[in-house]
């Protein structure tokens, strides 16, 4: 079956073959301790490095030197350096970082820290904290608005997305959405915010002007309980057309008309999906299944799964090279 | 050093907005016997504050959301000694508070439901694991948080049954609620396909629980006591009473697991549950106590987050509408267990996903994979809509 799902992913990766299509993909396997690197070339794992204890978000800095990634059981952010594939600094997050999110300067990093209901201030270049913003109780998803002067911080059991101003470093204002909201994504044009509530099992869709949920995507799978559709990673296309939202133990990936809010598609990926990663020409979505200890990679235009990837245990996150 | 650095270069704490009106304020009571039962482990000796304490921290978690929302939480705790009136305390409770978390006897917390039926106070039952309260006594005005006995049972058989250990010695201890425990034994043993090889009593006789050299005189009488048994694969013991069940693990003259009140031990809550988002809870819990979560303070934390979670849906402290919300189809609670906690309207017995525990880890979460049930597979634990005596009054 390996070998049958690579067959039409490597026709679909012939007929848009050009010299500058590999990408490099990080994965975080939580229970691991390790990052996975992915070649999207050749669509394998290429090194395995070793980072701190329970690592889960992970992001590449702006000019892809480096990948930062959270390691909430050392209480820190461990830097890889991508030339040399080994860790070679630490960010002083608060207790347990878990997701994070950088303005789009690459200059600072704001960290959720889920044990002490704060979400912390890093300055990237000096590697120095510069504050604290108290949230709601265990911050996690993080998002930064497109024009850079809102930054949402979701917390899991308040139940909020936290509207922060970045200028002010105050909390603005709170939507309240589903239960345990895990992840915020703005669309590109700054239009909606969209959250997800892993326990409620929706996406609110968030008007970011009047702070007010405007909409919620629900998912329905026949042959599923409810309960076990748990929304987690959310991935917008550029454009604006199209979403992508992890299912969790559902194993799906539900495709969405990002204008009418309407799921489309179902696809079926490993086991426990939470997170995403576009490859930066948006022809591949990779996702991190985490109790099948995988990742597949979803054509984006055809909307199927092609290739499904053994990485370490318990992948959580994914970052995708910038270029 | 690095943190301390640049703790002392940073800008500090970045206030939050202040808000303009008064924060409305929410009080939760709580009520619960002074009295603690001794345990056979020095490991799972009660404190003084079991329960109370879950409590505590849920209501820190409600402010910290309250902040954004401009409520205020507030727990009033009352302890009964022995001879104090449960009436008149719970009417004292009663005074300021629309909600009381109850950790009480079976017939102590009707007492209260009784005296509170006409004001609306709502008695949210944290610590009465009886079926007959959810069942013929059951009333219109107790939510119960506490799983019953029936649950705790039948999580544990569909996981004997899962693993395929269906011939069972069941042990029982020779007080009430041991028989009642022993009761739900046999229940879940029909209904999942396990078959009682043999009952025994393990009569209560006295003594302390603790001596200098106890052991020896145990290590000569659990084999004894268990010797020429039928064949079985797993023995079960029902001793809340916490006389006998906690000797029996090594010491059975088969070698046998033990499940129960020990070994395997269905129960909402253990010190080592980390899955789920659990960890967090638990390093809260521990950074406020200084010591682990206790399944009866997870009741007591989630019976004080419902009324939060009430408060925060419906922007509201007015007692009517938390407790139509929290009745109502819309509630969902998120604690830990992998799926939203909901309340069965037949008898707001709360359904919960039940973990199976060693003392040291959690061995598993039941309801076990394949027990199907066409509303919600967490009626496959206890006593479901169609077998149900409550009348809601």
């Amino acid at each position: 079956m390996w070998r049958y799902c690579l067959l039409p992913g490597l026709a679909v990766w012939l007929a848009a073959m050009s010299p500058a299509q590999a990408f490099i993909a990080y994965v975080s396997n939580e229970k691991g301790n390790t990052v996975s690197v992915i070649d999207t070339d050749s669509w394998a794992v290429t090194d395995t490095i070793k980072v701190g204890q329970r690592p889960r978000g992970i992001e590449f800095s702006r000019d892809g030197k480096f990948v930062m990634v959270a390691v909430g059981d050392d209480d820190t952010i461990d830097v890889i350096d991508t030339a040399k594939k080994q860790v070679v600094d630490t960010l002083p997050s608060g207790p347990d970082p878990e997701l994070f999110t950088q303005d789009a300067a690459g200059k600072i990093l704001y960290v959720a820290n889920e044990n002490d209901n704060t979400v912390t201030v890093i300055d990237l270049e000096k590697r120095a904290r510069l504050g604290d913003i108290q949230v709601g109780v265990e911050p996690e998803g993080m998002a930064i608005s497109p024009d850079g002067k809102i930054l949402i911080n979701t917390s899991e059991t308040t139940n909020m997305a936290h509207f922060i101003d970045t200028a002010k470093r105050q909390v603005v204002a709170s939507v309240l959405v589903d239960s345990r909201p895990r992840f915020a994504a703005f669309k590109s044009d700054g239009s909606e915010l969209w959250v997800s509530s892993e326990i409620g099992g929706t996406v609110s869709i968030i008007d970011p002007v009047k702070h007010a949920v405007t909409g919620k995507i629900e998912f329905s799978i026949p042959g599923l309980r409810r309960e076990a559709i748990q929304a987690v990673g959310i991935g917008i296309t550029k454009d604006d057309k199209t979403a992508f939202v992890a299912l969790g133990p559902a194993n799906r990936i539900a495709v969405v008309d990002a204008t009418s809010h309407k799921v489309t598609k179902y696809l079926l990926v490993g086991q426990r999906v939470w997170h995403m990663a576009f490859t930066p020409d948006e022809k591949y979505l990779l996702t991190t299944n985490g109790v099948s200890n995988d990742v597949s990679v979803i054509d984006v235009a055809a909307q199927k799964v092609i290739k499904t990837i053994q990485v370490g245990e318990l992948p959580w996150g994914i970052t995708m090279s910038p270029r | 050093m690095v943190r301390w650095l640049v703790g002392a270069v940073g800008l500090g704490l970045l206030a939050t907005p202040v808000l303009a009106a008064d924060p409305i304020e929410i009080d939760i009571g709580y009520l619960h016997r002074a009295a603690i039962q001794s345990t056979l482990s020095l490991v799972e000796q009660p404190t003084e504050n079991n329960g109370v304490a879950g409590a505590r921290l849920a209501i820190e978690d409600n402010n910290t959301t309250g902040k954004f929302l401009n409520q205020r939480f507030k727990l009033d705790e009352i302890r009964l000694k022995d001879g104090d009136d449960v009436v008149t305390a719970a009417k004292t409770l009663a005074g300021h508070d629309g909600f009381i978390i109850a950790d009480l006897p079976p017939d102590d917390l009707l007492k209260a439901a009784d005296a509170l039926r006409d004001r609306g106070t709502v008695l949210l039952n944290a610590g009465a694991i009886d079926d007959r309260l959810r069942e013929e006594d059951c009333r219109a005005n107790v939510i119960h948080v506490a799983p019953t006995r029936s649950m705790l049972a039948d999580a544990l058989a569909q996981y004997l049954v899962w693993k395929q250990w269906k011939r069972w010695l069941l042990v029982v201890g020779s007080h009430e609620k041991d028989k009642l425990y022993a009761d739900a034994f046999r229940r879940a043993a029909t209904r999942f396909g396990a078959k009682i090889v043999q009952e025994r009593t393990f009569e209560d006789t006295g003594g302390a629980r603790r001596t200098d050299s106890g052991v020896t005189l145990i290590q000569r009488q659990m084999p004894v006591f268990t010797q020429q048994a039928p064949a079985y694969d797993v023995l079960v013991a029902a001793d809340e009473s916490e006389v006998f069940a906690s000797y029996l693990p090594y010491r059975t003259w088969d070698p046998r697991p033990v499940a129960g009140s020990a070994g395997l031990v269905p129960t909402s809550w253990d010190a080592a549950h980390d899955q789920w988002g659990a960890i967090q809870l638990q390093n809260r819990f521990v950074k406020l106590t200084s010591r682990h979560m206790t399944a009866l303070d997870m009741q007591a934390w989630t019976a004080a987050r419902m009324v939060g979670e009430a408060a925060s849906r419906t922007n509201s402290s007015d007692l009517k509408k938390l407790v139509d919300f929290i009745r109502g189809p819309d509630f969902a609670l998120a604690a830990f267990k992998g799926q939203p906690l909901t309340l069965r309207d037949w008898n707001l017995q709360l359904r919960q996903p039940i973990l199976l525990a060693d003392g040291r880890m959690v061995v598993s979460v039941s309801p076990q994979e394949g027990f199907l049930h066409q509303v919600s597979e967490l009626d496959t634990l206890g006593v479901d809509r169609p077998e149900t005596k409550c009348k809601l009054r």
